[in-house]
């Protein structure tokens, strides 16, 4: 309506300027009204999760009052730290070895051309879409098949623990890493390495004073995005954790199966603040690229 | 000369699949020259320079630095250093760390390090920019760095690949005094890659003109202007103008072409001519004479009938452009060396005059 008297009276051309101006129409205030459904969607329930964590219901599903209650239960429960403190070990350790694993291999497919180059080339992409639950029934059936073999050849009976969750956190992050480091590989500066070698460096020296720097980024973008994905992995460490190892994930699962309390919405929280550091960081280190 | 080279190339080839990027290639660089190769764009002088850098290895021949023979030696343990043509500075490094890079890779002391590197800085008129990441210089400053980081090094011999490419006109004339001063002050050995034939006159002690991986010729500026020896360097180096024909006499270092039309015409030979072989007479716009019909030394026996076609004034030369009876056209360029403003006394296009081309200015040449 506004449209069609200002093109009345003026040149037709002088209602597009005013578009681009970001001046609002029927269409644009629609737009605008799904964008903000959608965010609330997405949003709207962690902010109650987060505010429910620290209400004084003990069911966590009313507010009546503030509390930090649930969070000095939490830091109580002895079963729940336990598995804190065994998820963020298996993070740790996973997210080195499969950072120290992925560059190396993502250097190898970015640098050497060699026969079968290209199978690898897809294969490593492979596990960032198979679905989870078939990674991790072939590692457990891997896992029981190494085992049967390892007692065969050694006499020694192994069992599933956080050493079998680790490796099988590396197997589905290495894939990650190799991406995210090939990307800054793929920007790097080939000759800046033979200048290197040009004023005397040796393949160490070209690596740690020239190359190593300049795609850190994206090694430190590929770690904490195979440390995040490690935090929040449930369907592998289910699978591949033994007796009395248990992680986050599954022990808050476990917990929700008998009742949701503010203690699950405190320890949720907690997590969600450390996901949101970690991209948060990650962000500003590839930004600095 | 009893000076050592500073480097050999002894028929060096190398094949990038079925092309030969350099096709037998041999030179001898001496110690203290500054030499370029000249060529147009894909001929292999890059290739050329990063076989000597080491980046390269031939495919057949062997390349020799000051004595010795470089097929083993991987590049970080070559005595020369390069200025890429990117430049390649370190974006992660301050200018000064990109000046002491080469110095802390042979581990010398630390105060030896800051003291060179301010001295580098200093030579290359850097010092207040000591502290900036080389994203934060203009393209004449990154310039100058790349040359720093090489020079501080001392490098027996330092490859320059176009190093001025990237630079204006105007800061490419000025860093090319800069350049070649340097390189008397400092006496190495300079291996200087260009495709700008006037870059290559004003610098070069000597130059090789390359071609599709070949070497066509290697003399000094002089040489190489005055005395090409084939076609594509007369071409390539400087303008000239061709009359193509065919060789009908050759003497000791001259010989005589008859074209198509009968014009019988002579020049010298830098390279032996076959009689009966195609050839061109090759004259450079600034050696030719063009004379009014009347002149008394039109009577010359390579005197040519023209017609003035274009005439362009340029402040020190006026450039004429004549048509000859066959319908080609001859450029002639004359110095303004009168102090007038009569036109009449220049060339007007459609007047008729006489071309003549000395033998001693002529020069016949073969592909
Ligand atoms: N790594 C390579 N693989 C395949 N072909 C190559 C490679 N490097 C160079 N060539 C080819 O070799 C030839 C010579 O290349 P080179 O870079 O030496 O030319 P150049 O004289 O330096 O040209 P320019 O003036 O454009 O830099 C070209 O035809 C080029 O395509
Ligand atoms: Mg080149």
């Amino acid at each position: 309506m506004i449209e069609a008297t200002s093109t009345a009276t003026q040149p037709r051309r002088a209602a597009r300027p005013a578009l681009e101006q970001g001046r609002l129409t029927w269409g644009g205030l629609v737009l605008m009204a799904c964008a903000v459904l959608i965010y609330l969607f997405l949003y709207l329930p962690i902010a109650i999760l987060v505010l429910f964590s620290f209400t004084r219901d003990q069911f966590g599903v009313r507010w009546t009052g503030f509390t930090l209650d649930w969070y000095t239960r939490l830091f109580a429960n002895e079963r729940l730290m336990g598995a804190t403190v065994n998820t963020l070990y298996v993070a740790l350790v996973s997210t080195i070895v499969a950072t120290v694993l992925g560059t190396l291999l993502a250097m190898a497919l970015e640098r050497y051309r060699f026969r079968g180059r290209n199978s690898v080339d897809t294969l490593i992409y492979l596990p960032i879409v198979i679905p989870e639950i078939v990674m991790a029934v072939a590692l457990l059936a891997f896992s029981a098949l190494a085992f049967d073999l390892i007692r065969l050849l050694t006499g020694e009976t192994l069992r599933r623990s956080l050493t079998t969750v680790i490796i099988g956190h590396i197997a589905f992050s290495v894939s990650f890493v190799v991406v995210v480091v090939r990307t800054s590989l793929k920007n790097f500066d080939r000759r800046l390495e033979e200048a290197a070698a040009d004023l005397g460096a040796n393949s160490w020296n070209i690596f740690w004073r020239v190359t190593f720097p300049l795609i850190l980024p994206g090694i430190i973008g590929g770690a904490l995005l195979a440390f995040t994905l490690s935090l929040d992995d449930f369907i592998i460490s289910l699978f591949l954790s033994g007796p009395g190892t248990s992680l986050l994930p599954v022990e808050v699962y476990n917990k929700v199966r008998r009742a949701v309390t503010p203690e699950i919405n405190a320890i949720s929280t907690l997590m969600l603040a450390l996901s949101i550091t970690l991209v948060v960081l990650s962000q500003s280190v590839q930004r600095r690229q | 000369m009893s000076t050592t080279n500073a480097v050999e190339l002894r028929n060096v080839v190398k094949r990038f699949g079925d092309i030969a990027a350099v096709d037998h290639v041999s030179l001898e660089i001496r110690d203290g020259e500054f030499f370029s190769l000249l060529g147009p764009s894909g001929c292999g002088k890059t290739t050329t320079l990063r076989m000597i850098a080491g980046f390269e290895y031939p495919s057949s021949g062997s390349i020799v630095i000051h004595g010795r023979e470089m097929a083993t030696i991987p590049p970080h343990r070559r005595p020369v250093n390069t200025v890429f043509q990117s430049y390649a500075l370190f974006p992660h490094l301050t200018v000064a760390q990109n000046v002491a890079f080469g110095l802390e890779m042979q581990r010398r002391p630390k105060d030896e390090i800051a003291a060179r590197v301010r001295e580098a800085l200093e030579q290359v008129r850097l010092s207040g920019f000591a502290d900036r990441r080389p994203r934060q210089l203009s393209g004449g400053q990154q310039q100058r760095v790349a040359l720093a980081r090489a020079l501080i090094n001392q490098p027996e011999v330092l490859l320059l690949d176009e190093p001025l490419g990237a630079l204006d006109q105007k800061l490419r004339k000025e860093l090319q005094i800069e350049l070649k001063s340097l390189q008397r002050r400092v006496g190495i050995t300079f291996v200087f890659v260009t495709h700008d034939q006037e870059e290559a006159l004003t610098m070069s002690d000597r130059i090789a003109v390359m071609s599709q991986g070949k070497v066509l010729q290697i003399g000094s500026p002089t040489e190489i202007y005055e005395r090409p020896t084939c076609r594509f360097v007369a071409d390539f180096i400087g303008e000239t103008n061709f009359i193509a024909g065919k060789v009908i006499e050759n003497g000791a270092n001259a010989a005589t072409i008859e074209t198509p039309d009968g014009l019988r015409l002579r020049g010298l030979t830098p390279r032996p001519v076959r009689v009966g072989e195609p050839a061109v007479l090759s004259i450079r716009p600034e050696k030719a004479l063009l004379l009014a019909p009347g002149d008394a030394r039109a009577g010359h026996a390579f005197a040519i009938p023209a017609r003035v076609e274009l005439v362009s004034y340029i402040g020190s030369d006026t450039r004429i452009t004549v048509r000859l009876n066959d319908q080609r056209t001859f450029d002639v360029w004359e110095q303004n060396t009168l102090s007038t403003l009569d036109r009449d006394a220049y060339w007007q296009p459609g007047e008729p005059a006489v071309l003549v081309c000395p033998p001693d200015n002529a020069l016949v040449l073969t592909e």
